[in-house]
């Protein structure tokens, strides 16, 4: 198979962006998402969750948070072009809810082609939100690394340990988690409320993103919250990667393009020296760098997710190029937008840090640059000797 | 069949069928001696008349000025040229020498000239019969480029020139040159017109061509004299005081943004598939190369740096593509406006890591046997220095892409 030259991006996705940017503006622009998230500045308070759950009601009845759940099991089933220009909208406006959280769920249980899976699926498409539980206390989210653990007996399947770096889990319905059973892992849907299930939330840096710990103490669930057998479960959440990843990246080159306008107008009207700030090239060039680093990822991104729906061969490769160059570009972007708006960029109050620490959280997300371009290498170079 | 393919038009894709026939029994053997990376390295009349032959039987087949209209000596097809270019390359074809002329000249006076102008040299430039050079830079206008003095005096219906140009590449092949020059000291935007002038005919009789030598050892630039050089009012393009506009058109195209307004005349300009244009040659030369015996392509940093550019290529890559779709391109001028900047760089970079990777052998140049791949690199190296100076450096590229597509206050 090969990719069509327009990535598939056709008026049909041309119609979702306009209406997801004007959406996000209406119910998300920078003053509503500083009052929602920034109210406390306290950095050695509570972890908070602070979403806007009516917005997302907003969204779901507009079914968006559906579009990635395949036909077969009620959803809208739209190309992953589509969803990730859905998700760089939601970026582009830092917008807090388990958007991404619940399409990378709905991506890797898709993997897993089981009538369970397809269950949970359903659930999506019915509007509930999800989350990956898959990554241990280490950050690593190998499937075979996993800290939780899975014993069948008599048709009852009990989990016990911890996922850790579970993204946006107190607005999760419920965990799609990784467990071992001896050397084998599966992967289980286990509601959020389910007795045994505690959530811990992390003290994270993003304002705009809630993360925990999630335990599972003797949880006990039965077989048909089985979406991939133990020994199923690792390829599926391989496959589905790359949609992770893709989509991680999808909303870093949102926010980057963010980071880009805001720096540009404000680089437009302060003024130094009698000259707006944008006259110097010490402050123009490298605003045009932010710009040329923001069109290779984005490119990346559309390529990867091109990939998904007709080339998906592939997708794991262009998925790694992808995160790879988000993940240089945010930290770039990131630290300019701050630099740039000078001693007020500095402050609570400027909206820049917003994003700044969106991008942080997004950077290390499911690995960084530089581990993206380790994969890259093993596969164009072969792993390395010695 | 190939992405590009399944997108054919009817007409592109009978066409392309024709184009791969015709191909298949005229692509010239190679030459006994070497040619350069681009045309605008040649530095031989050999080389500059093999590169002709082979584009006067690419027009002559209809490969070259696809798009452009009959009466300018064209084919009248629509967006068939990118189909003979995907083909030329596809079949290993050579580059076309006429480079200046097909890219530059060619868009300019479509915009600019008068018919009779249009009708006289157009057709030329599509068979390669005549060839153009680009008289822009001058030794206190570069990146400045506004600031040039070559001065023309409007003499009853005739101008006279008078000045200098520099780093004119291919003048010494040329025929014809395009000139921005001052007819008034007194306004420096408005006080410019744009004209074109014979080169060759006037060898001697008020031109002369010097040749430069380039830091690598190579020729391939020249300098340009003009004395009183008479030409008629006719080689005018566009109103007395409209060169900067008619310079615009001319930069526009250089940059990498004219097949956004105008027909592409065609031809690839170098091979594409040239090794030291392309971040993957660096994997095999790391795996051929030892770095105080380990291999590079072990090396953790070596591997993580090569990885860096050949992300940063198919990122690009992939923007050239994006910028062809709807609704995914921003800003026309975006991704286009980068093309020269970020190529150029990419190239450089490309060019100083493989020298790296090569260590204590990069000292070797071409006239080493011992030199890896024959030298290449080191000369790829210095020559990446022409591409981020030449048709703008790359500061003036950024300053460009801040102030056209961000919005950022001009700097002087």
């Amino acid at each position: 198979m090969a990719q069509p030259s327009d990535f598939g991006y056709g008026m049909e996705e041309q119609i979702l962006r306009a209406e997801a940017r004007k959406f996000f503006k209406d119910t998300c622009d920078e003053l509503r998402l500083m009052d929602l998230v920034a109210g406390k500045t306290d950095p050695h308070r509570e972890p908070e969750c602070l979403w806007d759950k009516k917005a997302w009601k907003k969204m779901t009845d507009l079914g968006w948070t559906t579009l990635a759940v395949p036909e077969r099991a009620g959803g809208i089933g739209m190309s992953a072009v589509a969803v990730a220009t859905l998700v760089e909208e939601a970026g582009r406006a830092a917008f807090p809810s388990p958007l991404i959280s619940t399409i990378n769920a709905t991506y890797v249980l898709s993997a897993c082609h089981t009538k369970n899976a397809d269950a949970a699926l359903a659930e999506i498409a019915d509007n509930r939100t999800a989350a990956l539980a898959v990554t241990n206390r280490k950050g690593s989210w190998s499937s075979s690394d996993t800290d939780v653990s899975a014993s069948h007996a008599n048709g009852v399947i009990t989990l016990n340990g911890t996922a850790w770096f579970v993204q946006d889990a107190r607005k999760a319905d419920f965990f799609v988690v990784a467990a071992g059973s001896n050397d084998e892992v599966g992967l289980y849907v286990v509601p959020a409320d389910a007795s045994g299930v505690t959530v811990v939330p992390d003290a994270i840096v993003d304002l705009t993103r809630d993360q925990a710990h999630v335990t599972f103490e003797g949880v006990e669930v039965g077989p048909a919250c089985t979406a991939a057998d133990p020994g199923s479960g690792s390829l599926a959440l391989e496959l589905g990667l790359p949609a992770v990843l893709t989509m991680v990246s999808a909303d870093m080159c949102g926010a980057g393009e963010w980071q880009l306008q805001t720096t540009a107008a404000y680089a437009g009207k302060r003024v130094q020296f009698d000259r707006a700030l944008g006259y110097f090239q010490a402050v123009k060039h490298p605003i045009v760098n932010m710009m040329i680093m923001i069109d290779s990822a984005r490119s990346l991104v559309y390529n990867a997710a091109c990939a998904m729906d007709h080339e998906p061969e592939f997708s794991s490769v262009y998925a790694h190029m992808a995160k790879a160059a988000a993940g240089d570009m945010a930290a770039f972007c990131s630290g300019r937008s701050v630099q740039y708006h000078g001693g007020m960029g500095f402050t609570w109050e400027c909206f820049v840090h917003l994003y700044f620490k969106r991008q942080m959280h997004n950077q290390v997300l499911y690995g960084d640059a530089a581990h993206h371009r380790v994969k890259l290498a093993d596969f164009f170079m072969g792993p390395p000797r010695g | 069949m190939s992405e590009n393919e399944q997108k054919d038009s009817p007409e592109q894709s009978s066409f392309r069928k024709y184009c791969r026939n015709w191909l298949s029994g005229h692509v010239p053997l190679p030459p006994a001696f070497r040619l350069p990376q681009s045309a605008m390295e040649i530095m031989t009349q050999e080389q500059m008349d093999y590169l002709c032959r082979w584009q006067k039987s690419a027009y002559d087949a209809g490969l070259v000025g696809c798009d452009y209209p009959g009466e300018y000596g064209g084919f009248g097809r629509t967006n068939c040229q990118r189909i003979a270019n995907e083909e030329m390359h596809r079949a290993g074809t050579p580059y076309f020498p006429n480079v200046i002329a097909l890219g530059m000249a060619a868009p300019t006076l479509f915009h600019h000239g008068s018919e009779e102008l249009k009708k006289r040299f157009i057709p030329k430039i599509l068979s390669g019969e005549e060839i153009w050079c680009q008289g822009f830079s001058e030794p206190d206008a570069g990146s400045d480029l506004a600031n040039v003095q070559t001065f023309a005096e409007k003499k009853g219906d005739n101008w006279v020139i008078n000045g200098q140009k520099i780093w004119t590449s291919l003048a010494m092949f040329a025929s014809w040159m395009i000139i921005l020059c001052r007819h008034d000291r007194s306004d420096k935007y408005k006080g410019l017109t744009y004209f074109i002038v014979p080169i060759k005919s006037a060898l001697g009789k008020g031109v002369d061509v010097r040749p430069l030598i380039k830091m690598t050892g190579e020729t391939g630039f020249n300098e340009v004299f003009f004395t009183d050089l008479e030409i008629p009012d006719s080689y005018r393009l566009d109103k007395v005081g409209n060169g900067w506009q008619v310079a615009m058109t001319t930069l526009l195209h250089e940059r990498g943004a004219g097949p956004l307004i105008t027909p592409t005349a065609g031809g690839q300009t170098s091979r594409s598939s040239e090794t030291t244009y392309n971040a993957m040659t660096l994997v095999d030369l790391a795996k051929k190369s030892d770095r105080l015996g380990k291999t590079a392509a072990d090396d953790p940093v070596i591997r993580d740096r090569i990885m860096s550019l050949v992300i940063r290529q198919r990122g690009f890559m992939e923007s050239l593509r994006r910028s062809r779709v709807k609704g995914l391109a921003d800003h026309p001028m975006r991704i286009p406006l980068q093309g020269k900047l970020v190529m150029s760089e990419l190239v450089q970079d490309i060019a100083a890591l493989a020298l790296e990777i090569e260590g204590a052998s990069a000292t070797l140049f071409i006239a080493d046997a011992n030199a890896p791949a024959g030298g290449a690199w080191p000369l790829a190296y210095m020559n990446s220095f022409g591409g981020t100076i030449a048709a703008g450096t790359s500061e003036v590229q950024r300053n460009i892409l801040g102030e056209r597509v961000l919005g950022l206050a001009k700097s002087k």
